[in-house]
């Protein structure tokens, strides 16, 4: 048995022979114009959800209301903040960094423990990415000076030891050890920022409360900040030192024979990317609460999963990814327990296939489709 | 041993007060999942004994039957001091006990690292799914049992065959048409990743989400020379002793385990002096698996059960175990897992929370990283 060519990979594989020759700012345009295509067809789709859930009614209806729920989750924006930080890392630098989660941890658990013992919100906020940069330094300087999955190794052994010293019984009173820290030890000084006025809004098919806990205030924190940071990445990466990245990608004895300083740049990279894994952390905490085990290996594979699924190496790709990753799984779950008879697959069991399917898609899209929805094939011949 | 120390017991089920016996274990019985806490009553300790950690939280969760049991030992709780001129804690019957365990644990690992090492070093993957390997061995061996009622010793032998069958095809349908399409490794260890997330996830459709046992009888304790093991126990280790003498003799001795070995050194070159390599990657991956399935009866057997998240708890100790050895030697694969084994089983004897002693294990690692990239076995190479 063989794996069939997917139709759309020979296109790519025509246009990467090409040479690089003066109409490369005219692929440029005609990338940016797929790109936007693509994005609007995602922002139509949900449209057409979002016109179903809110005019009809039945379990179609239903199914659509959550998966739009599921989009605009806080957790979602989260996710993607620490997909963009895996972005500079992997997408942009080249950098196997298989412990996002580890940064996320940090993020949260600095941020949380600073505000459960009263400091102030701004210093909180500096704390969790302070100890996230510290975390960085010490896992790059080790490692950054040899073959790629060294990193990979040390940064997977290393959130998984943060992870494990998070559910330690003897730091109870700091980290909560296996319990985790309840949000409501942490959150006020954030929910007491809002300028929301009292009661619920509902726009078509999310019904929040303005302020609340996990209400309307902190789904537009959290969405503002991932253009921030996206907007952030945008104006980075077309900087000279974002041409640094890509060339340290590409072929980093090429850099270093220009006399630049490979090891000081990719340390830079891993700091930034660690410290917006910090962020996102911080904001997926917020709404609920601090589990070391919310943020341990699986965290890390859906993030890789998501920026994949996206594309690597690209703006929106991060956010496109981790939208289409959450929304998609309640849509298989939504399907699979309305299709399958509850007497062979019940609601937990169309739970845990929804996660089969994810899997597979994981699979089938890097073989198919190895640089994600909006990549580009050419920039992404990594090979560590 | 210490006997006649109180152990408070809270959970689900309500409160119960345990005694430790004349062993100085004590047996629980429990009818409820949940969380559960023992918290040892420090009075009752004899004079000049300490407890480094009075207190443990585990999860308990139930099999098929309604009951389940736990014999924790007392070293749980990080007893130190000495009784009656005797040592306990780092006493000598102490440490003993756990060299014996640490042994124990380091053989299993090494039937799936040795695995796991041979297949980087023929194909330079990091196979991500060896973790599922392990935990499919388990749950194929449950089933036989306890589905369609085979003899265990058939079941064994079955499922060692269908897991190395798995291999096969895995190789047949993915890896062998992946390596000809020319997918970089990184892609093709984010494939495993998938891979390792189907099949967890499909454990647990099949299965469900518990521990289940794939022997409901309880194990006869054997005693010799002051250490306690299960029958069990004694057979893995002596199984898995024979099946590692056999594949370091075949690996050395006969045509295609040094063919292996070339293949492993310089694939390219071995290819060029006639050798089929892709004959032996097929060889491989079906040794590997067959290896791993007979690693997850085994773990089953001794951890008193396997869940569909057995295998990814030894996934980083396995890759700790390849590194540590030197990536893609086999050998250095078995002492590195011994090692690790070791490790993780003696640090609780050496007074540090029982938690950290996976994490002591990742450490350990991280540190032989930064003295000796190449790890106890390989060769000394360029690395960056």
């Amino acid at each position: 048995m063989t794996i069939p060519e997917s139709p759309t990979e020979v296109v790519h594989q025509d246009d990467s022979i090409e040479p690089d020759t003066p109409d490369v700012e005219a692929e440029r345009r005609q990338r940016r114009r797929r790109s936007l295509i693509v994005t609007a067809g995602v922002l139509v789709l949900f449209a057409i959800m979002w016109f179903i859930a809110t005019s009809t009614s039945g379990s179609v209806a239903n199914i659509f209301a959550s998966v739009i729920r599921a989009a605009v989750e806080p957790q979602t924006a989260a996710v993607a903040i620490a997909v963009i930080g895996l972005n500079i890392h992997f997408g942009f630098t080249g950098l196997l960094n298989i412990g996002q989660a580890g940064f996320m941890l940090l993020g949260a658990y600095g941020f949380a423990i600073s505000l459960s013992r009263g400091l102030p919100l701004p210093v909180a906020i500096l704390l969790g990415i302070a100890t996230a940069a510290v975390f960085a330094l010490l896992l790059g300087i080790p490692t950054l000076k040899l073959r790629g999955d060294y990193l990979a190794i040390v940064t997977i052994s290393a959130a998984e030891i943060l992870r494990y010293v998070g559910r330690l019984s003897q730091l109870t009173s700091w980290t909560g050890g296996s319990q985790g820290l309840p949000g409501s030890e942490y959150r006020d000084p954030f929910v007491a920022l809002s300028f929301f006025p009292e009661g619920n809004t509902t726009i078509g098919p999310l019904s929040y409360q303005n302020t609340g806990v996990n209400g309307w205030w902190i789904r537009v924190v959290a969405w503002v900040l991932v253009l921030i940071c996206t907007a952030f990445v945008f104006l980075l990466v077309r900087s000279p030192w974002g041409r640094l990245l890509r060339g340290i990608r590409e072929d980093e004895d090429a850099i270093r024979s220009l006399g630049k300083n490979v090891f000081a740049v990719k340390m830079q990279a891993l700091v930034i990317g660690g410290v917006l894994g910090a962020l996102g952390g911080m904001i997926f905490v917020l709404p609920s609460s601090v589990q070391a085990d919310s943020m341990g290996r699986a965290m890390t594979f859906f993030i890789w999963t998501a920026l994949l699924l996206g594309g690597a190496a690209t703006i929106f790709g991060p956010v496109l990814g981790t939208i289409l990753f959450f929304a998609v799984r309640i849509l298989i779950r939504g399907v699979t327990s309305e299709v399958v008879p509850a007497s062979i697959l019940n609601t937990q069991q169309s739970d845990q296939f929804s996660w089969v399917v994810v899997g597979i898609a994981l699979m089938l899209l890097v073989i198919f489709r190895p640089q994600g929805i909006l990549g580009n094939k050419r920039e992404l011949q990594f090979n560590a | 041993m210490l006997s006649g120390i109180d152990i408070e017991v809270s959970g689900p089920d309500g409160d119960q007060l345990l005694t430790t016996g004349e062993n100085g274990g004590f047996l629980l019985q429990v009818g409820q999942e949940g969380e559960y806490v023992l918290r040892l009553v420090e009075d009752t300790l004899p004079e000049g004994v300490t407890a480094t950690n009075a207190e443990l939280t585990f999860k308990a969760a139930l099999a098929a039957n309604d009951t389940i049991q736990f014999t924790p030992r007392a070293v749980n709780f990080g007893l130190q001091g000495t009784v009656e001129g005797a040592a306990v804690g780092v006493g000598s019957n102490l440490f003993l006990q756990s060299t014996v365990s640490g042994l124990r644990l380091g053989l299993l690992l090494a039937l799936a690292a040795v695995g796991l090492s041979l297949i980087y070093g023929t194909t330079g993957l990091s196979s991500f799914s060896h973790a599922e390997q392990v935990t499919l061995g388990g749950m194929v061996a449950f089933m036989m049992v306890n589905w369609w009622g085979l003899p265990f010793l058939l079941a064994a032998v079955l499922t060692v065959l269908v897991c190395g069958f798995t291999g096969y095809i895995q190789h047949v349908i993915l890896w062998k048409p992946l390596r000809r399409k020319g997918l970089g490794l990184v892609q093709l260890m984010i494939v495993t990743i998938g891979l390792s997330l189907a099949m967890q996830y499909m454990f647990q459709v099949l299965v469900g989400a518990g521990t289940v046992r794939v022997i409901r009888e309880a194990p006869t304790p054997v005693t010799f020379g002051g250490v306690r093991l299960t029958d069990q126990s004694l057979w893995a280790m002596g199984i898995a002793v024979i099946v590692l003498t056999a594949v370091g003799f075949a690996l050395l001795r006969t045509r295609l385990g040094r063919a292996t070995r070339a293949v492993s050194d310089n694939p390219a070159l071995a290819e060029a002096s006639g050798i089929d390599v892709d004959k032996v990657v097929r060889l491989v991956w079906i040794i590997a698996t067959a290896l791993a399935g007979l690693a997850g009866i085994m773990l089953a057997l001794v951890l008193n059960g396997i869940k569909w998240d057995s295998g990814m708890q030894i996934l980083l100790l396995l890759f700790a175990a390849v590194t540590l050895g030197g990536l893609g030697t086999a050998f250095g694969a078995l002492i590195g897992a011994i090692v690790i084994g070791l490790v993780v089983e003696l640090t609780p004897v050496f007074g540090l929370p029982g938690d950290l002693k996976y994490a002591m294990a990742l450490l350990i690692l991280i540190l032989l990283l930064l003295v000796r990239p190449q790890g106890l076995l390989g060769k000394a190479a360029r690395v960056g």
